[in-house]
């Protein structure tokens, strides 16, 4: 199958999508971005192409009718046999990684009780990690490092408890040998994968039958050719793509959204690290930008701080500000006194809901001004980014918008995260058939 | 008379001053205004701008501060990059919401190149209106900047009787510089008393009524200021243990009352200050017999007080600032500046090597119209004055 | 003859102008010239000249630092000594390099101000720089020259009598008890003729960007062509030279068909002719000319290289009028136009010169320049229908320069212009 491949090498995640030569989405993949670009853009790519092979996959089973009543039981369990078993090699890699750092000098008074240790939290780790992959099982993130970082430190805490050696010694491990493994690509074949999965499978679920493993072994060794891959991102120029494989993630970004809510006018987005305000056309087509300036106020990381400040989860902190019943008013969106500024109107006597709700709606308000700049909000507004998940966001957003620029449609996408890669996997489809069309016409 | 009495008078005097302060839409103006067809109102910026053209034409000058911190900005901060001070976000925001309608005209005086550029921002987004840059003059020779002036003084005076269709004549305008001789005569006192028993006048009630002479009739200030100075006497005031400072740096854009209050309950008292400024850029009277645009244009420049937009002309701005601590009988000096405040940042050098030289302990920060934070502020100015208090005065 | 070589002629001339002033500068105290302080807007180099006193310009000394990578420890220094890091950086470098012993940006020495000539147009912290030199030059007199600003768009006579009178009965006085010399007013018109002679060769350069392709960059090229005139030599048959030179050197670019020159050779295919607002960074000047050249992009016109003069809007040094054209001319620079006046010249600029596009590099340290540029943004866009770029910089510090931040919208704002194209 042919794929036109899109990758969005944002300051947090690293997205790819893959679409067919119609433009349809095939597959998608996210990672976090890392201290090596290279590898993050490597990884989200081959999550896609993952992702289009299950897909295929998914196709292949409903479309053969002996198979397609199991079918749903069956791709969850090979889908989650496959991950399991990708988390089981990088653990492996990562495991490797610690025993070598154990020959270092300066583990020569503790090496026996550090490799002990080591021993024991490994072995919890692939404990967890076979009930976590398992279908149906809840997860906080799709990264290894999260996962295996919170799986190492639940351990590690616990041996040390039981008197193993001290918590910050065993998680300084962790933490120094995470970023080679990070920078290291999964080297198997799918196939290989796919049938470790497989054979995880429940017995019922695993029918001994040629046609299966044939169905299969076709999925998976497929031929899908990447036709022509389009990089953008902030990470873009750090991409080992030819210039003319290069897009502004502005133009991605307005065109993504463009795609995905055809009668988008404005987009605003607001990220981890920036935020952007975009017009573009009836076809998508930029028209018009703002970003914000070096100080990274009321962006996505503000209300980091915030949460961080509150002790609470990034995503719990929208919620909470949906109790508020009284409006506050927040002057101050920088980053740096946030948290002097939140103690403050607690120590003033002022609600948890009220005071989070301010800063929303402060966000917000500096949002509006990039927007502004960027020639107002006009109908269809489309509102992308990770804070397009947060319901006190949104609902400010909605309030200040309708204050100043009347009714509007406010399109959220819940894959929104993805905007930027799904325009430059179609400025890909584009470079190619504009390009056909062209020779044609000569 | 019972204390009580004069402190529900005070009270009374001073909640009608805050009323003013926090209508940021200018009600009052537009009330005044709707009591006749004719009568219009100026707007003008900081610092200051000469009102009694303004009020001999027959227009109510009306100081225009800024938004504080009840301001929402939704579009002003659209306008301007993160490295520009706070006030003109907030003057924007006023005039693309409406909130200035009741303004006929503006005149934005020549203090900056921030506010400068506000006077073409103004021309382009209230086309139509009477926009003018008051180009106050930086040569201080009568026969050279004073006759620049004295043609800007007619210039405005002519425009804004076109405005209103009433022709300031100079008899108009020695009236008008009477009843502005009171309203400094009113000040000069309020000020006096502050300096003198500074626990009478606490710097919120005195910044309240300097505000108010922004916005009310000239006669109603002077009238709000003498009631203000008789009842406040005898409101059964005690003096605290507080250290005396002096304040340079507020001259534009206004701190929030919560900062002022935040002085205060760090121990604080303000003998002297430059909030406000226009109110009392000329502290003495000016000639009410001879020609009155003279008396106008050596007001300015000959007698205006010193600050940081107005060229030092005579290199003694930080003996200057020495004399008036010790005249006022300072303690120490807070030099507190607005973020992005070019003038008055700019200044600081040079008042703190004079400050050093005196010995005078001195103490900067910055703040902006809508701080909404004064953790900081409350701690450095509570160290300020213990430890003044502990090692002594200047 | 190559291209590259004939471009090295003029430039090689400027080098030489500049080494020897800066010589001269060096050498002052011991050959017993008296020096002047004064500022680029509004600069009165003919009546320096007049009485044979050598101009200071701080901000070139500051600008000239920058390009060398000396006014970080410059600002640091300054900073450390009590200047806020909110204001000025052209302020903090002088203050920092006058701290550091004040050798300048040839590592040769400066020599002391004999008097601060505050011709203050445009700027208001001319007025507090002067001040603050005023400390550090414990006994220098200052005398002020306030210019008015085109509030309303145009001159008065008012204004303009108030200049002429300032000129005649502060500056000249003060220049003549400082040189010991009369004022001279027959070499005065000599000098100002030279002028008006090199400032029509300047505006032939500066028009000839609007050939396609335009062989020269107005802005990154620009600030080197604006050189002389706006600094020590206006007035001198030195300017007049290197004028005819440079023009010489354009005319036979454009016969040729070139582009202009870049610091990696000539530019290949103009892909974008872009407007600019605001003035470059200096200490990354090299690297962010690149982001332009190497995506096509040639700047047309800018209005930077039109804060010593606005020659091109048809003012010219006047020999029959000498104090009042001098008058007129401090009045006439960019930075003393109001708002209104800006956006109607850029506006032009657009037109005239066929424009893709108007980019504003906003430098936070220039409030003259920058407060009020995102409504001129906004209104050129909404006159001439071409799209707007805003990328923010500042002038000599460092520590405001985000490379990839830049080059991430820049590249941007070319894409988007590329793909408007498409559409229409």
């Amino acid at each position: 199958m042919e794929c036109f491949i899109g990758i969005d090498l944002g300051s947090t995640t690293t997205k790819a999508v893959a679409l067919d030569s119609q433009g349809r989405m095939l597959g998608r993949g996210i990672t976090n971005s890392r201290s090596n670009y290279d590898v993050a853009a490597q990884v989200a790519r081959q999550e896609a192409l993952t992702n289009v092979r299950f897909e295929m996959l998914s196709r292949a089973l409903r479309a053969e009718g002996r198979f397609a009543d199991a079918a749903e039981g069956l791709e969850a369990w090979l889908l989650a046999g496959y991950r399991h078993e990708c988390f089981l090699g990088a653990l492996t890699r990562l495991e490797d990684h610690c025993r070598r750092d154990l020959e270092n000098p300066r583990f020569d008074s503790d090496r026996y009780t550090m490799n002990d240790a080591l021993e024991r939290i490994f072995k919890g780790i692939r404990a967890d990690a076979a009930a976590a992959y398992t279908p149906g099982a809840a997860s906080r993130s799709d990264f290894f490092r999260d996962l295996a970082g919170a799986s190492f430190t639940a351990h590690a805490a616990e041996v040390s408890r039981q008197g193993g050696p001290a918590f910050d010694r065993l998680v300084g491990l962790f933490d120094r040998n995470i970023i080679p493994v990070e920078n290291e690509t999964e080297t198997r074949s799918f196939q290989h994968l796919l049938m470790a999965g497989y054979r995880r499978a429940p017995d019922d679920l695993r029918q001994d039958d040629d046609a299966l493993s044939r169905l299969l072994e076709t999925a998976a060794t497929a031929p899908l050719t990447e036709v022509r891959t389009v990089g953008t991102g902030y990470g873009r120029v750090r991409l080992p793509f030819p210039k003319e494989c290069i897009r502004s993630e502005i133009l991605c970004h307005g065109l993504g959204a463009h795609l995905m809510f055809p009668a988008t006018r404005t987009v605003l987005d607001i990220g981890g690290q920036d935020t952007k305000a975009i017009q573009v056309d009836e076809n998508g087509v930029v028209t018009s930008f703002q970003m914000n300036d070096r100080c990274a106020a009321g962006c996505g990381r503000y209300l980091g701080y915030i949460a961080d400040e509150m002790n609470i989860g990034l995503h719990e902190l929208g919620p909470l500000a949906m109790g508020a019943r009284r409006r506050v008013k927040i002057n101050s969106t920088c980053t740096v006194f946030a948290g002097a500024e939140f103690r403050d109107r607690l120590a003033a006597g002022q609600a948890r809901e009220d005071i989070v709700a301010g800063l929303h709606r402060a966000i917000i308000l500096r949002a509006m001004s990039l927007l502004a700049r960027s020639g107002g909000i006009r109908n269809e507004f489309t509102f992308t980014g990770g804070v397009a998940r947060n319901p006190a966001a949104v609902k400010a957003l909605r309030e200040v918008a309708e204050e100043n620029y009347g009714g509007l449609t406010l399109n959220i996408a819940p894959d929104s995260i993805y905007t930027g890669a799904v325009g430059a996997a179609t400025f890909a489809l584009r470079d190619v058939v504009g390009a056909a069309t062209t020779q044609e016409a000569a | 008379m019972s204390t009580a009495t004069e402190q529900s008078k005070v009270d009374a005097l001073v909640s009608r001053a805050q009323a003013l302060y926090e209508d940021v839409s200018f009600e009052s103006v537009r009330r005044w205004k709707g009591q006749s067809e004719c009568r219009k109102a100026i707007g003008f910026l900081p610092i200051y701008a000469p009102r009694e053209v303004i009020h001999a034409a027959g227009a109510l000058p009306v100081g225009i501060l800024g938004g504080g911190d009840q301001l929402e900005i939704v579009r002003g901060d659209s306008f301007f990059q993160s490295y520009i001070c706070h006030l003109p976000r907030s003057v924007v925001e006023m005039a693309v919401s409406g909130r200035l309608d009741a303004m006929d005209g503006f005149l934005f005086p020549s203090i900056c190149d921030v506010i400068r550029n506000l006077s073409g921002m103004f021309q382009m987004l209230l086309a139509g209106k009477y926009v003018h840059y008051l180009d106050l003059p930086q040569n201080f020779d009568s026969e050279l900047g004073g006759e620049f002036y004295r043609t800007e003084l007619h210039a405005i005076a002519d425009a804004v009787g076109a405005l209103t269709g009433t022709r300031v004549t100079d008899s108009r305008l020695r009236g008008s510089i009477a009843l502005y001789n009171q309203n400094r005569r009113a000040i000069q006192e309020l000020l006096q008393l502050r300096t003198e028993q500074p626990w009478l006048v606490p710097t919120t009630e005195y910044y309240l009524l300097l505000r108010a002479g922004y916005l009310l009739p000239v006669d109603q200030h002077t009238a709000l200021i003498d009631e203000y100075l008789q009842a406040v006497p005898h409101a059964g005031r005690r003096p605290l243990d507080n250290i005396r400072v002096l304040i340079r740096g507020a001259f534009c854009e206004q701190p929030p009352l919560a900062l002022l209050r935040t002085l205060e309950r760090a121990g604080c008292y303000v003998v002297d200050d430059d909030f406000v400024l226009g109110s009392r850029f000329i502290p003495r009277q000016l000639d009410e017999t001879g020609d009155p645009w003279t008396a106008l244009v050596e007001g300015f420049t000959r007698h205006s007080v010193s600050t940081a937009s107005k060229y030092d002309e005579a290199n003694t701005k930080g003996e200057d600032l020495v004399s008036l601590v010790r005249a006022v009988r300072a303690d120490g000096v807070l030099l507190m500046a607005p973020s992005f405040c070019d003038p008055a940042l700019l200044d600081q050098p040079m008042l703190q090597s004079a400050l050093d030289k005196a010995g005078i302990p001195f103490t900067s920060f910055k703040y902006s119209e809508d701080t909404g934070q004064f953790q900081v502020i409350r701690e450095q100015a509570g160290t300020f004055a213990d430890a003044i208090k502990l090692w002594g005065k200047a | 003859m190559t291209a590259q070589a004939i471009k090295d002629q003029s430039q090689e001339r400027q080098k030489q102008m500049l080494s020897d002033y800066f010589d001269s500068l060096a050498h002052a105290k011991e050959n017993g010239r008296k020096v002047v302080y004064t500022f680029v807007p509004g600069n009165l180099t003919e009546l320096i000249a007049n009485f044979d006193l050598l101009p200071v310009l701080p901000e070139i000394n500051a600008l000239q630092n920058g390009m060398r990578g000396r006014t970080g420890d410059f600002i640091h220094a300054a900073e450390k000594s009590g200047h806020s890091e909110d204001v000025c950086t052209y302020v903090k470098a002088d203050i920092g390099m006058l701290k550091a012993g004040n050798m300048g940006p040839t590592g040769q020495p400066l020599p002391k101000p004999d008097m601060l000539l505050l011709s203050y147009t445009g700027c208001f912290t001319f007025l507090k720089w002067f001040e603050l030199l005023r400390k550090e030059y414990a006994d220098c007199p200052v005398v002020m020259l306030h210019v008015p600003y085109q509030g309303d768009g145009h001159v008065t006579p008012q204004m303009r009598k108030y200049v002429a009178d300032q000129i005649r009965d502060k500056v000249i006085p003060a220049l003549e008890k400082l040189s010991g010399r009369k004022f001279d007013p027959d070499k005065l018109k000599r000098d100002l003729k030279r002028s008006s002679v090199a400032e029509d060769d300047l505006v032939w350069v500066l028009e000839s960007a609007r050939h396609k392709p335009s062989p020269i960059d107005a802005y990154f090229g620009g600030v080197y062509y604006i050189g002389p005139i706006f600094t020590a030599f206006r007035g001198t048959q030195d300017a007049v030279d290197y004028y005819q030179l440079l023009r010489s050197e354009i005319e036979e670019r454009i016969r040729l068909g070139l582009g202009p020159v870049t610091p990696e050779g000539n530019l290949g295919e103009e892909k974008y002719r872009i407007v600019t607002e605001g003035p470059p960074n200096w200490t990354s000047f090299r690297e962010f000319w690149r982001m332009f050249y190497s995506e096509g992009a040639v700047v047309v016109a800018s209005t930077y290289t039109k804060v010593g003069g606005l020659y091109d809007r048809g003012f010219r040094h006047d020999p029959a009028n000498p104090i009042e054209t001098l008058a007129d001319y401090c009045m006439g620079c960019y930075t003393n136009l109001s708002l209104p006046e800006r956006i109607n010249l850029i506006e032009s600029y657009m037109n005239e010169y066929q424009a893709d596009g108007l980019l504003i590099n906003s430098v936070k340290s220039c409030n003259s320049f920058s407060a009020g540029q995102l409504l001129i943004l906004r209104e050129i866009e909404k006159r001439t229908g071409k799209p707007g770029g805003f990328i923010e910089s500042d002038l000599v510090d460092p520590r405001y320069f985000s490379a990839a931040n830049i080059k991430n919208r820049l590249e941007s704002y070319f894409q988007m212009i590329e793909a408007r194209r498409g559409r229409a």
